[in-house]
């Protein structure tokens, strides 16, 4: 089940964990990203807390945590090549993995549809 | 740049157009005994008659140069070659400003690049920043880089960092929880500052601040005290306030520093009665995105020439706001130049016979003083600083010692009051010293302490 986030952050839920990233939308605004802060593997965190930046070359974004739970993993490919995150950013350029605390926060979210209205909207 | 002043029409103008009668209306909320306070000032004077007035002030106080001077503490005298002040005052580096713009800044960025490098090679760093404020307020920014890095908030700090330092450090985490742990003073025995310190270090830990030369004059060796932080996950933060030290003993980065904070006045800068100062910040690689200050990059332009920037900008507050390294969006810079200049025209070789020239001199000083009663030097290893313990209030015989035209150094109670150092003395010899200098200092400790 592929979800989205109003600050354009896709989940990709499998079994009671999430992986996340940001969509195509965020990574075209953001531009060439050339650093990406992770959020600390083990950390709790709560909906909406800081996960992170996403640095491009004009500007640093935050990442929040779109739900809350625990982190789980970080993209350590992210490291050395932060240009997935523009070239393959709902694939490779995934930033970290967390359980879910409670799903009706998961469910709550936009789908892919609704996002799509969504960005619609915006332009 | 023309100057272009205001008529009285256009000051009418601009009054009716906000609806004011005149310019004292706009004073309406200053309380009336303030604004038409009598002020003592004497009537305004002719050029000739203000030169005479400030000549004679300025002869009231006793000038570093045109005596034996051996103050030091913090801020060093050295021989400024007057080639420095003539480039430093062309009008191209002495009015220029913030290098935002590389377009038009490229002459400043180029020089605070060669600045950059210059600090990091001395401290034996991978990358240093474009300069700080001075030594003590980047004492402050490292504690908060070390906490960020770290996101531990427990920071250490030696008992022989500068006192002043320790203040700073104190004030900036007034209002924060940061909790820093100030250990006790070994002014006569290094090995137990150094052993304390290492007690001290724990996984709670976020950095392990030390001053080498210590406050003391006391040279140590830091990389077992490295180890120990890096085994406790804490960083290593090595403070050096005499730069010229660095010409003559092994670099904190040798030594296993994780950030070096200096403080540059020592080279191309006055005394400047405490400022301005240079700040000198440097750090290893991997912590670079958490250094505070300005950043200059070289890079290439359009047309694949070599270029300078400011970069990293993202650290900076104009654009990351209260998540940044710091709040300052400055830099140290006409100092800084004036640095940059004076290293390059010592080079590496000329540096290290500007360290051999103070660490001889403090040597003799240490010869003459030795044979003086009721005066017990303190110092085995050390650089230019030495502290003796006197037989009397140190603060007492400066004072008496300056009336008689001899500036004999600092008492270490002025640096940390309270402290049971009331007896002990620092005193700093630089290649300025001659031997006329010790030798009347000698025999003026001689007669205050017999």
């Amino acid at each position: 089940m592929l979800k989205f986030t109003d600050e354009h952050e896709w989940l990709l839920v499998d079994g009671d964990s999430v992986t996340v990233g940001i969509t195509e939308y965020a990574q075209k605004a953001l531009g060439d990203v050339v650093f990406v802060e992770m959020p600390e593997v083990g950390d709790t965190v709560s909906k909406g807390d800081d996960a992170g930046v996403v640095e491009s070359v004009k500007a640093a974004s935050e990442l929040y945590a779109p739900v809350a739970g625990d982190i789980t993993a970080a993209n350590e490919e992210l490291e050395g090549d932060p240009s997935l995150v523009n070239s393959d950013p709902m694939g490779a350029g995934w930033f970290f993995k967390m359980t879910v605390a409670d799903m009706s926060e998961v469910e709550a979210l936009m789908d892919e549809a609704g996002y799509n209205a969504f960005i619609a909207g915006l332009e | 740049m023309r100057y272009l002043p205001l008529s009285d029409t256009d000051r009418s103008d601009m009054l009716a157009k906000i609806g004011v009668q005149g310019i004292d209306a706009l004073y309406c909320d200053v309380p009336n005994a303030v604004l038409n306070a009598d002020i003592d000032l004497p009537n305004h004077k002719t050029e000739m008659e203000v030169e005479r007035h400030l000549t004679k002030l300025a002869a009231k106080n006793t000038v570093a140069g045109t005596v034996p001077f051996f103050v030091g503490a913090g801020a060093y005298r050295h021989h400024v070659p007057a080639t420095v002040d003539h480039i430093i005052q062309r009008g191209e580096f002495l009015t220029a400003y913030t290098p935002y713009q590389p377009e038009i800044a490229q002459g400043t960025l180029q020089y605070l690049f060669e600045f950059q490098s210059q600090v990091a090679d001395l401290t034996g760093m991978d990358v240093a920043n474009a300069s700080m404020y001075d030594g003590s307020t980047g004492c402050g920014e490292a504690v908060m880089m070390a906490r960020r890095v770290t996101r531990k908030k427990k920071a250490v700090l030696a008992g022989g960092l500068h006192g002043q330092y320790r203040d700073v450090c104190e004030t900036v985490t007034q209002y924060t929880d940061d909790e820093l742990n100030l250990l006790t003073p070994n002014p006569a025995d290094p090995a137990a500052e150094l052993q304390d310190l290492m007690d001290n270090v724990d996984d709670t830990t976020s950095c392990v601040i030390v001053q080498n030369p210590n406050m003391f004059g006391h040279v140590m060796d830091l990389s077992a005290l490295a180890d120990k932080a890096h085994a406790h996950k804490a960083l290593l933060v090595v403070v050096v306030t005499e730069i010229v030290s660095l010409g003559a003993i092994k670099s904190p980065g040798e030594m296993g520093a994780d950030i070096v904070v200096g403080e540059g006045q020592s080279i191309g800068n006055a005394l400047n009665y405490g400022g301005p100062y240079l700040g000198l910040f440097a750090t290893n690689q991997k912590f670079v995105r958490q250094m505070p200050g300005r950043v200059c990059g070289e890079t290439v332009d359009a047309a694949g020439e070599r270029g300078f920037v400011l970069t990293l900008s993202t650290r900076e507050q104009h654009i990351r706001r209260e998540k940044a390294t710091s709040n300052i969006c400055t830099n140290s810079g006409l100092c800084c130049l004036a640095f940059t200049i004076h290293m390059t025209l010592l080079g590496e070789k000329g540096l290290r016979q500007m360290a051999m020239l103070n660490h001889k001199a403090a040597c003799d000083v240490k010869a003459a003083l030795s044979a003086v009663d009721g005066v017990d030097v303190l110092n085995e290893v050390f650089f230019n600083e030495i502290t003796v313990r006197l037989s009397k209030n140190a603060d007492e015989v400066v004072e008496a010692l300056a009336e008689k035209g001899i500036l004999a150094g600092v008492p270490a109670s002025r640096l940390m009051p309270n402290a049971g150092l009331d007896d002990l003395l620092i005193i700093a010899a630089t290649e300025t010293v001659t031997a006329e200098d010790i030798a009347a200092l000698a025999s003026g400790l001689e007669g205050e302490l017999s």
